[in-house]
């Protein structure tokens, strides 16, 4: 598995993604400059121009028609991906850390930061859309909503819509997460899951069950309506990210230690891998090493051939993965299918 | 006086017996003890002649009676009136064997065309006539029927595993093979069980033993008796291919006691004959035969068809061929009168001839002749019951002959050992016919030296050839045996199409070996070639082939022949007596006798590669039975697509076999298997809620379409220049000029 280097960014990365057909990854990076690359060739489509702060989070709606970017310069901004341009910004009272699209794409939500006596929201904007063409037709400026931080929770660090756009799930700074109503923002549920800052949420392909990681080493996967925990993975270091693969039964977990930590705590390697597990038998099966320094987040493609890592080396690498990967299987896991296959000629003969 | 006398009661007891003189009376009533009803016998049915023909009658009476024995006395009664005979008579024979003789020989003789003579003992005669001798007819009472487990129920063995018999002392054992790991016992071994070995009939339904008075049949799940067939003292018994009938021979012949028990199988045709043959279900005797006079002993001594249909024996200058669906009459009424005769065998399968039509599969026997004064040595192949002879081979210059079927009847390979016109050589030549195609073609394969042992591939085309090459050096520590491989010719496409006849090669050749025996895989492509210990033998060893190696490597001297061989394995069993596949071709055991000799008795089983995946060694270790399976009931066609899928399928099996060598791996396996189920429960789970609660359709890949449109083709062309050069043409003359 060779990986494509994708050089374009001049500071540490914060989030990568791919659209839905998984031939573009979107980056943003400390540098507040956002690139869309192509991900057959890794070659750089294009930049998304604009901030005047580290952006801190993107995403790419459905069609791939408009991206949304969050930035520590208190400000949300609306681009269209075809030419690059701005076309709305939305001014935050404090930084945007994570802004994502909901499923169909009408909706947006921020999660503001807890500083400046602000004490910090999950923040819902609607965009009115043309249901035909995607084409955005209005935007309000104003939010739908706010969720603001609850008694005896820490500030949200991260977000993410379920399927549908129903629930909200929502990781906080102490390791809670909660979960909320999509449409109108009313608290539902949450647990204590992590003892430290919960670093990301990612949602299974279909939008049921989601994904957090956790600077205390562990993720956990839960279900989103139950708000059941399903697995656990335990790491051996500090994790930033990790994503529910498509296609294989993985999870892919990236962290490290912080490079700051790296001087001070420990002299041994950094952990600077992409750790695969298996989903339902929570084994490790691999790594993939290949950043040096932590990776910041890691992003599979919607059709689970390719993985890409954004590292806080300024790199982001992209995997297409191998056909090893694709062949991988438990002896188990085989022989379900081996007996459903021969269930399934034995039925067609019969 | 005299009234006195008899008015005086009479004492019987009070006369002095020993007084009396008994002379006169005994010598009046003396009977000829000599005189033996033994040797008399009643003939009826004789003409009915004037008194003047008398003596002439009995002239040609006398005369055919002395064809059983001396005629004493022969007796022709008068009728007073008519003044001619009565058309009875009796005979007086000097011993009781004669008289013996006589019925079975003359009784319902044939004297001329209105006349039957019915012979019969002057007891047997006395038997008829007292009153106690019923006339009536008695139905034979039928054994009631006794039901038996599935006899096939092995079978049915969820692992398809395999059984086999393991002999030890007087201990009889069945086992599962559980490849590596310890077998499973199939039913408690079992002390006596049998007198000598075990023997399974050829499907493996039934398990026969050898015991005093005969063989026992057993199967079943729990290897119940089923049957018993008395034959005192059976040496041998051999079971047809549908496992239909069982032959037995005793050295015994069958004599009927004086009180026969009801259920005694023979009948009075059967004495003095030592070969039996019963229905094996129903176990009763349904034919027996004496043995041919001055014929050596060639077990098996009745051979069948692929079908049981035909059985035949090998008689003197004859071949006897019977009917077993007409009471094992013999087919068209007489045997087969082949002078010479050597040897026979029928074809282990039907075969398709090329003039049979709608698929019709023929019973087909080969037998071979020697050269006698006025014919050249002859192997004849012949369809029965027709007696359509197929084709003939004819021979020259022959020391011996030998016949191999391959198994599925498409060829028949006569292995010829000839002799050079010294007759101190000898060398072999094999003819193959190949059965199914028109007019039965014979192919010629010369061999440089003699041949001594011949295999066919099991449902293939290629076999293999032991042969020992002469040379001066007389010392036996010297291996000089070759095993050849032998191959058909890779027929180009471009050819002709008529160019369709099979070329056998020989492919490779590996010289210097001791090797024995050949082995073949039942299911074809493996074989092994070993040495098997032998009086001549001291060492036994194992060579492995693979005939369809998929790699580059192979030992192959030819290239256009349909086969890859490579030499897979030479495991080491230096003191081996006996080997057998396993009837599904995964396994090989080989085993050391105690009856063959007493060193390193016991068993080892390989796996097609050669490793051993089994060992023990037995104090007292006798015999390795494997039991046999019958044909499988896949079309070739399934079974074509199991091996396609062999990869995808196996993967449960793999797991299987982890499973069974490591506990450890056992629990693991089974908790990732519960979790999996976890798993996919809950995504059906998730799945109904979804769709009922949020009418939301869950998935596990974003599927994306994508049409042509979506993608623009860039081709970009490179160029680049490799050179340049530069030359000054000095003048354009020339070129002008032409």
């Amino acid at each position: 598995m060779r990986p494509i280097m994708l050089k374009g960014h001049e500071r540490s990365l914060t989030q990568v993604k791919f659209n839905r057909e998984g031939d573009l990854i979107f980056s943003c990076a400390k540098d507040s400059v956002a690139s869309v690359w192509y991900s057959i060739n890794g070659e750089r489509l294009g930049t998304l121009e604009g901030h005047q702060g580290t952006i801190w989070s993107i995403d790419v709606d459905k069609y791939t028609q408009y991206a949304v970017t969050g930035s520590a310069d208190f400000s949300i901004k609306l681009w269209r991906v075809q030419d690059g341009t701005n076309v709305f910004t939305w001014k935050t009272k404090t930084p945007v850390r994570r802004v994502e699209f909901s499923p169909d794409g009408d909706r947006i939500l921020a999660v503001l930061d807890g500083v400046m006596g602000y004490p910090g929201s999950v923040t819902v904007y609607k965009i009115e859309r043309d249901s035909a063409t995607g084409e955005v037709l209005n935007i309000e400026e104003e939010p739908v909503f706010d969720i603001l931080t609850r008694e005896g929770f820490d500030i949200a660090s991260v977000a993410s819509w379920s399927f549908g756009g129903n629930f909200i799930a929502v990781g906080h700074k102490d390791g809670k997460v909660s979960k909320y109503e999509g449409n109108t923002g009313e608290y539902l549920d949450s647990l204590e899951l992590h003892t430290q800052n919960v670093s990301d949420i990612q949602f299974s392909p279909d939008g049921t069950y989601f994904i957090t990681s956790s600077r205390d080493s562990v993720s956990n996967l839960v279900d989103v309506v139950t708000f059941d925990v399903l697995k656990t993975y335990e790491a051996d270091c500090p994790l930033n990210s990790a994503c529910i693969t498509p296609l294989k039964q993985f999870v892919i977990l990236g962290g490290g230690q912080d490079a700051k930590d790296v001087t001070t705590t420990s002299s041994r390697e950094g952990k600077f891998e992409a750790r695969f597990y298996h989903k339902i038998f929570q084994d490790e099966i691999g790594r993939v090493k290949g950043h040096f320094g932590p990776l910041n987040y890691v992003a599979v493609s919607p059709q689970g051939t390719s993985y890409a890592s954004g590292g806080e080396d300024g790199f982001v690498r992209l995997h297409h993965f191998d056909k090893s990967y694709f062949d991988f299987k438990y002896d188990v896991e085989k022989s379900a299918e081996a007996q459903k296959l021969m269930q399934a000629q034995g039925s067609a003969a019969s | 006086m005299s009234e006195a006398l008899v008015d005086q009661e009479i004492n019987l007891e009070s006369i002095p017996i020993d007084d009396i003189d008994f002379s006169d009376l005994e010598r009046e009533y003396n009977v000829d003890l000599d005189v033996n009803f033994d040797n008399f016998v009643v003939v009826d049915g004789a003409p009915i002649a004037p008194e003047t023909k008398v003596p002439v009658l009995t002239k040609v009476l006398t005369k055919l009676f002395s064809q059983a024995g001396k005629v004493v006395d022969i007796n022709l009664p008068l009728d007073e009136e008519k003044k001619t005979t009565k058309g009875y008579l009796f005979v007086e024979f000097d011993s009781a064997a004669a008289a013996q003789k006589a019925i079975k020989l003359l009784n319902g003789k044939k004297l001329d065309v209105k006349h039957r003579l019915f012979v019969n003992t002057l007891n047997d005669l006395e038997r008829y006539g007292t009153e106690t001798f019923s006339n009536e007819f008695q139905e034979p009472k039928l054994p009631e029927f006794q039901s038996t487990n599935y006899l096939k129920s092995w079978l049915q063995d969820e692992q398809g595993r395999d059984q086999f018999v393991l002999q030890k002392g007087d201990m009889t054992g069945i086992f599962w093979n559980r490849n590596t790991q310890q077998p499973d016992n199939v039913v408690e071994p079992r002390k006596n069980w049998s007198n000598s070995t075990v023997k399974f009939s050829s499907k493996g339904t039934y398990l026969f033993s050898y015991h005093d008075q005969g063989v026992a049949s057993w199967g079943g799940k729990n290897f119940e008796r089923l049957k018993r067939f008395f034959h005192p003292d059976t040496k041998a018994l051999a079971v047809s291919p549908t496992e239909k009938y069982l032959v037995t021979l005793s050295p015994q012949p069958i004599s009927i006691p004086e009180h026969a028990p009801e259920d005694f199988p023979f009948g009075p045709d059967s004495v003095g004959h030592q070969l039996a043959i019963w229905d094996i279900a129903m176990g009763v005797c349904v034919k027996t035969f004496a043995l041919p006079p001055g014929q050596r002993l060639h077990w098996p001594m009745v051979k069948w068809s692929y079908d049981d249909r035909y059985c035949a024996r090998l008689g003197p200058n004859a071949l006897a061929v019977y009917d077993t669906e007409n009471n094992f009459e013999l087919v068209s009424g007489k045997i087969l009168k082949i002078e010479g005769i050597m040897d026979f065998s029928f074809a282990p399968a039907g075969v398709k001839l090329a003039v049979n039509r709608n698929n019709e599969l023929s019973s087909v026997l080969a037998y071979w002749t020697p050269e006698s004064n006025n014919q050249s040595c002859k192997a004849t192949i012949m369809e029965i019951p027709t007696r359509r002879v197929l084709r003939t081979v004819n021979l020259v210059q022959v020391s011996d002959v030998s016949l191999h079927w391959q198994d599925q009847a498409e060829y028949l390979c006569v292995k010829v050992d000839r002799h050079t016109k010294s007759g101190k050589t000898i060398f072999t030549n094999l003819e193959i016919a190949k059965l199914t195609e028109k007019d039965v073609p014979v192919e010629k394969v010369e061999m440089k030296d003699h041949g001594f042992s011949f295999g066919w591939e099991p449902k293939g085309d290629r076999f293999i050839t032991i042969s020992i090459t002469e040379t001066a050096e007389d010392n036996p520590a010297i291996p000089k045996n070759v095993v050849t491989f032998y191959a058909p010719e890779r027929k180009d496409k471009t050819k002709q199409a008529d160019d369709d006849a099979k070329n056998w090669k020989a492919f490779a050749t590996v010289d210097g070996k001791f090797s024995n025996t050949i082995s073949w895989s039942p299911a074809g492509r493996f074989v092994v070639v070993a040495t098997l210990v032998t009086p001549d033998n001291r060492k036994a060893d194992f060579d492995f082939y693979d005939f369809d190696f998929p790699g580059e490597k192979n030992l192959n001297t030819v290239d256009d022949v349909c086969a890859s061989l490579k030499d897979v394995a030479h495991p080491d069993y230096f003191s081996a007596t006996d080997m057998k596949w396993d009837p599904s071709g995964r396994f090989v055991a080989v085993w050391s006798s105690a009856v063959k000799h007493k060193l390193d008795n016991g068993y080892k089983v390989y796996n097609i590669g050669g490793e051993t995946v089994r060992e023990e060694m037995i104090e007292g270790f006798k015999n390795f039975v494997w039991r046999p399976r019958p044909e499988s009931l896949l079309t070739n066609g399934e079974k074509k697509k199991v091996r396609k899928n062999l990869r995808e399928w196996s993967a449960q099996f793999d797991e299987q076999d982890a499973m069974q060598a490591d506990s450890a791996m056992r629990e693991l396996i089974l908790q990732r298997r519960s979790t999996l189920e976890e798993w996919n429960e809950y995504r059906e789970a998730t799945a109904d809620i979804m769709e009922s609660d949020y009418n939301y359709v869950t998935f596990d890949t974003t599927v994306v379409s994508i049409s042509d449109e979506d993608y623009e083709i860039v081709e970009e062309i490179k160029e680049e220049i490799l050179e340049e050069k530069q030359e000054e043409v000095l003048s354009f003359e020339t070129a002008d000029e032409n």
